[in-house]
Formats: C-alpha cells, structure tokens, sequence
C-alpha cells in the first residue's frame, strides 16, 4: 500500500513509501518498518506500543488517534494511508510534536493535587460511591496523550484556551474532596482561556482513547464556577 | 479531517447567529418605519424577500434548537450523547417544521 | 478583562439565552398565526398599538438580544477574526447599545 508520511518541519511535505500490507498490522508497524527498511532518519515517538502510555499519539488520515491501538485494515482508503504529526502542536521533525505547551497549560490549569492533611492525621476516608468521587472517577484515567488536545477546535482557534485534558484534569481535583486547592484552581480554570471558551463541539469525547468526556467535565467546571461566584468566594 | 455531529450542530449554531445578528438591524429599522409598513409589506411579497425570510426563520429555529442543545449539555445531568443526537434531532424538525408553516 | 468579567459574560449569555428561548417561542407563534390569510400594517399595528403588554414583552426582547448577540460575537470575533483586546470589547459595547436603541425604537414605533 502507498504510505504518505510527513517529514520535515512545519515547511516539510508528505513523502510516499511503498509498504507491504498484513493481516493484523497496526499503523504504529507501518511507520516502525519506514524507519528501520525505507528511511532510517524518520523521526517518530512511541513506548508500550500496547495502547497504555499513549506516546504514539500521530495524525491519521486526518484523525489524531494512538497509531498502535489502529488497524490498518480500519483506516486505509484505496489501499492509501497518511500519516502526519499531532495537530495544534509545535513540531518538531516529521512525526515528533512539542508537548510542552500541552503539559504548561495542565500546570496553568492548576492540574496539581494539593492535599492539606500530614503524615500524622488520621487519612481521609473516601466512599468510593460517593457522588463527587463517581464524577472524579469517570475523568481521572486520562494519560496525557494530547489526542484530545489535537482534535479541539477552540485550541487551534485560540492559541491561550487551556485545552480539554487541563481542563478535566482540573475537573477530576475540583471532585476530590481530599484536595485544598478548590478556589485557586477554580479561578485557574474560568474565563476566555479557561472552561468557558468551549463550545461543545465534543471532538474531544468523539476521539479520546480511554473513552473519557473532557466535555461533560469542562460542563462540570461551568457549574462550580457559577456556584462559587454566586456564593461570592470568587 | 472528520468531524462528529456535535461540531456541524455547533457550526449551524454559529453561522445562523451571525445570519440573525446581521438580519436583526434590518429588522428593527423596518419595523420603525411602521407609518409606511403596508407599502414596505407589499415589497416583502417579492420572491426573492420570500425565500429570505424562509431562511432567517429556518436560521432562527436552527439557533434556537442549537442553543438548547447547549443549555442541557452544560446544565443536566443527561448522558452526552443522549443530549447531543436529541439536540440534532430537535433543530432538523423544528427548522422543517417551521419552513412548512411558513410556507403556508 | 478579568477572568471574573468573563464568567460574567458567560453567565449573561446564559441567561438571555434563556430569555430569548421563550421570547422567540412567543414570537414565532405569534407571527406563524398573524401571517395566516396576509399581512397587513393594519392587522400588525391593530395588535400593538396602545398594548402596553407587548411592548413589555418587546423591551424585555430587545434587551435580551442586545445582551446576547453582542457576546456571542465576542467569541467569534476572537476565534475567527483573532480579534484581541479592548478594541474588540468597546465595539461589542458600541453594538450592544446600537441594538438596543434600535430595537426600542421598533418597539415603541409599533406602540405609539
């Protein structure tokens, strides 16, 4: 089958290789055999290669998806398959983004847990069916694999909006009753950069590989941060 | 790049707000007019005004159900896609609806 | 604009929203039945002239747009026309009052 492969930078091009097609054979084994058989300077990142770390996060035919968890079977047209870096990410050679300002909007989000008990308080007990702890659970699978970041309108629109996985990350901490940081974070995650810019298109639920919604949390964010303002805390 | 129904819905909720946004000064400033709204009423049975106004009510009902479809995805507890096809669902048959009711 | 500004935007667009959604519910309905058989001025104006009621209905109507539009704007502004700062906000202010003042005058053409 005809493999159409980005290389270069963001003035590079896509470049054709002739690959043999298999049964069973993930997209992550065709860019694997470009560059040990056809082009040894293809630049490209993975790890597990088993669909759990989410390294191998590529643009294919036109979807950001893991190229390890996708069939080629399942997206080849015509015998015809391209393949190009992440969307809404700086590159930085053929198939290899920048994930630094995926990860700075995470930190901006406030997307750190800040406990406020010590080793010599008794630790808080949790119920696991609580309703908070069932929202915080239905969001805190995400692995940072920016595929939903990549898939978001609003982030290719507006280079400040903190994008669908900070933004339910910040979610999944405003849920956890054990952290302290609720008002900080909720002032982190309001406004034109923050939950309110997103304007449920829901391609971050459509293509997020854990299955995980960034939409109902940032919907959840909206909520909070009407009741704090409301009870005057913002 | 393929894209889910939630993005035409929010697209189609985009575009006919700027339709209406730009529609709504016209609107106003015909209605003002209201001493010479029968010979301004005769001009709006022209053909062309016809499928216009058939366009800004089949706009406004789209807007409309698109607005819905975001009220309830930011405010109910519904399961995401349950909101998102309902919502869809409500925009076509009320923009049907309502250009057939016109059309009578 | 600060970030609690921008809630506050976001909470006004919400809440015209909801205004609007029965506002035009009525409206529509009103103009789906008025344009059975023609229009005329005299069947438009025979409704409005003097009804103190619906040219409360159209005050709260206008106000709700005038609200509304000019903030969905905002964001198309920024997203589509990559249209920052103050400039942006001064002119959406500028449309705001534009619709409003137009909009009562249309209002109050009909009622007088």
């Amino acid at each position: 089958m005809k493999v159409s492969v980005w290389k270069g930078g963001a003035e590079g091009s896509f470049q054709e290789f002739d690959v043999p097609r298999h049964p069973s054979q993930t997209v992550l084994d065709v860019v694997t055999y470009i560059q040990r058989t056809l082009d040894p300077t293809l630049a490209y990142r993975f790890a597990c290669r088993v669909g759990m770390c989410g390294s191998c996060a590529m643009t294919v035919n036109g979807v950001p998806r893991w190229t390890c968890r996708t069939h080629v079977d399942k997206v080849a047209r015509n015998d015809k398959v391209e393949i190009g870096p992440l969307r809404n990410l700086p590159l930085i050679r053929d198939l290899v983004t920048d994930m630094r300002e995926f990860f700075d909007k995470w930190a901006r989000a406030n997307g750190q847990f800040k406990g406020n008990r010590t080793r010599h308080d008794d630790f808080e007990a949790v119920k696991p069916n609580s309703a908070d702890r069932v929202q915080a659970d239905a969001g805190i699978e995400c692995i940072g694999c920016a595929v939903c970041y990549s898939a978001c309108d609003v982030v290719s629109w507006n280079p400040d909006y903190l994008g669908p996985a900070a933004l339910n990350r910040a979610w999944t901490l405003v849920k956890d009753e054990r952290d302290g940081a609720k008002l900080e974070r909720l002032r982190a995650v309001a406004g034109d950069a923050g939950c309110h810019s997103c304007h449920t298109h829901m391609s971050c639920t459509e293509r997020c590989p854990k299955h995980l919604s960034p939409t109902a949390s940032i919907a959840g964010l909206k909520r909070e941060v009407l009741k704090s303002l409301i009870r005057g805390e913002l | 790049m393929s894209k889910g129904s939630s993005y035409w819905v929010a697209i189609v909720h985009r575009v006919s707000g700027i339709a209406l946004a730009l529609f709504l000064p016209l609107h106003f400033w015909a209605l003002s007019t209201a001493l010479e709204l029968d010979a301004f009423l005769a001009w709006t049975r022209q053909p062309a005004v016809r499928v216009a106004e058939w366009g800004i009510v089949v706009a406004l009902a789209a807007h409309f159900a698109g607005g819905l479809r975001v009220l309830a995805l930011e405010f109910l507890p519904w399961h995401e896609r349950q909101k998102a096809l309902a919502a869809a669902a409500a925009a076509v048959t009320l923009a049907v609806g309502l250009a057939l009711a016109l059309a009578l | 604009m600060t970030t609690r500004v921008e809630t506050l935007l976001w909470i006004a667009q919400r809440a015209s929203a909801a205004v609007l959604a029965v506002c035009v519910v009525v409206h529509l309905a009103t103009i789906i039945y008025a344009v059975q058989g023609g229009l005329t001025a005299a069947e438009i104006l025979g409704r409005t002239r003097g009804n103190h009621g619906w040219l409360a209905f159209y005050t709260l109507f206008v106000a709700a747009v005038s609200v509304h539009a000019p903030i969905g704007l905002r964001a198309i502004f920024l997203e589509w026309l990559r249209w920052r700062g103050a400039s942006r906000d001064v002119v959406l202010a500028l449309l705001a009052a534009a619709l409003a003042w137009m909009g009562m005058r249309a209002a109050l053409a009909v009622f007088m």
